[in-house]
């Protein structure tokens, strides 16, 4: 009964088809909005193949995700709108909600479907590739080397408060830069001499834990040139916020250049490391507590 | 009712005056940071700045057995106890550490090696070399952000005439590094040291390791 004496039929069929149509329009609008307007803006963009595939994964996510928050939207402003109260001289309670199965197994079925998907989706994507995640010392996801190229490796060497970089294939050699020859797949072994740290090569889509005596493999196909910013993604201690450095994709033969300039620079230092080694444990110290 | 009037003032009053007392102890607390010296320039208009790393700081320091960097005046000798260093833009800056502690060597040999500075060089007691054994270094300064890296070799263990507590005397056993860096733009950038230096900490990286005013601090570019 309304206050004035009406009924007010909350099941009838009507308010049903209003909102599926309210919200059928609204995911016809917003969908390819997301995913042409959106989507190429999401992170963390296109440095790498890696990198487009997350951003192609996100976009996946957000065009899902998007009819389900309209789904929810829709259907609260509808009945806030359909059922408000027109004339407010007396409030009174509406009706008692009752269960209705059709709408809860609809429900059940709908998100059942969704989250089982997006679990396959989820899986198939990690496994092609790795996505750029730390896969720790046995990757079992590798992507493959682009033709006319060879594997890269990179050590990366984490400590209080600085991250390194480790080139075996070029004599060992460790720098405090980073750069990488475009279109290449590189291979980061990533390790720490004292905390845990986290690799965090942004705009390469590339995060990888560093953790003391673990090697944890990460890999990451580099498309053209651009500069990216590395940061530490895991609290390591009072410098933790400073601990960042940019690196560049360059062509090959500026890398070949690069990579020369460092070998000869860093040269009286490279005589003092110990051998390469996918982990390294440094020898107790003398003030060591 | 006058007396419960007089209650529920006295307790507002209070109620306000510890509220006060804890807002100007957080205040205080976040705004408080060591303070800073100005390198000196030399009539060539570049800069000078001189240090001095100790094993443990002064008797009256609250942490009397940290380890620590000082900014010290060459010629009066006197020491200070600030580690954020005020220096020019884009200017050559010649620094000189006075290094009155021990080895303890690197964790990384890396660091052994000067990088960033003129030259690629740093001088150790006056001689001019591209670093030191990664074994003998009691002290690394380094600036991250600008890719400056210079370690500090200890005395012996077998010296002398060591001084304990800062402030330390030309007359003590010492070594003199010195090197020159080009500062960066204006900016605040911050410096830290490479070698587990601290003592009874774990792995020698607690306390004055995790500690802006003892060994870290910043570089104000102005």
């Amino acid at each position: 009964m309304s206050a004035h004496g009406g009924t007010v039929n909350v099941e009838g069929p009507r308010h049903w088809r209003n909102v599926v149509v309210l919200w059928l329009i609204a995911s016809v609008i917003m969908v390819p909005v997301v995913i042409f307007l959106i989507g190429p803006g999401l992170p963390p963009g296109n440095g790498s193949v890696e990198a487009s595939g997350q951003t192609a994964d996100n976009t996946v996510l957000l065009a899902l995700a998007t009819p389900v928050a309209l789904g929810v939207l829709v259907y609260l402003g509808y009945v806030l709108f359909a059922f408000r109260e027109r004339t407010p001289d007396v409030v009174l309670d509406g009706p008692a909600i009752r269960g209705n199965s059709s709408v809860q197994f609809w429900w059940l079925i709908v998100t059942t479907t969704l989250v089982l998907f997006l679990a396959g989706y989820g899986s198939v994507r990690l496994l092609a590739d790795g996505s750029g995640g730390g896969q720790g010392p046995n990757p079992i996801a590798r992507p493959a080397v682009p033709a006319g190229g060879k594997l890269l490796v990179v050590q990366v060497v984490a400590q209080q408060w600085q991250f390194n970089y480790r080139f075996p294939g070029y004599g060992g050699v460790e720098t405090n830069q980073i750069e990488l020859p475009e279109n290449t797949l590189v291979q980061f072994n990533v390790t720490s001499l004292d905390v845990i740290h986290s690799f965090w090569a942004y705009e390469l889509g590339v995060k990888a834990d560093a953790n003391p005596g673990v090697n944890n493999v990460a890999y990451v196909t580099t498309k053209g040139p651009v500069i990216f910013h590395v940061r530490c993604a895991e609290l390591c201690g009072l410098w933790h916020g400073y601990m960042f450095n940019q690196g560049r994709v360059v062509s090959k033969a500026d890398f070949a250049a690069w990579i020369a300039r460092q070998r000869v620079y860093f040269a009286p230092a490279t005589k003092t490391l110990p051998p390469y080694s996918k982990t390294y444990f440094p020898p107790a110290l003398r003030r060591a507590g | 009712m006058a007396g419960a009037g007089k209650r529920i003032a006295l307790i507002t009053i209070t109620a306000a005056i510890v509220c006060v007392v804890i807002g100007l102890y957080i205040g205080l607390y976040l705004t408080n940071v060591p303070g800073s010296a100005a390198a000196t320039t030399t009539a060539t208009g570049e800069a000078q700045l001189y240090l001095g790393t100790v094993p443990a700081a002064e008797t009256t320091d609250p942490h009397p057995t940290w380890v620590s960097y000082y900014v010290v005046d060459a010629k009066a000798q006197t020491w200070q106890h600030k580690t954020t260093f005020v220096l020019p833009a884009n200017t050559l800056v010649h620094v000189t550490i006075y290094n009155y502690d021990s080895a303890s060597a690197l964790r990384n040999n890396w660091f052994g090696q000067a990088t960033g500075t003129v030259g690629g060089v740093m001088a150790l007691n006056g001689k001019t070399m591209p670093g030191i054994d990664p074994d003998l270094a009691s002290h690394v300064f380094s600036i991250p952000q600008i890719g400056l890296a210079v370690p500090i070799q200890g005395i012996p263990d077998s010296a002398k005439n060591p001084c304990g507590n800062a402030p330390c005397s030309l007359s003590y056993d010492h070594t003199t590094t010195t090197f020159t860096f080009r500062t960066p733009g204006k900016g605040l950038y911050r410096w830290q040291c490479f070698v587990p230096c601290a003592a009874g900490f774990i792995a020698g990286f607690g306390g004055p390791m995790q500690t802006v005013g003892y060994m870290d601090g910043f570089m104000k570019v102005v």
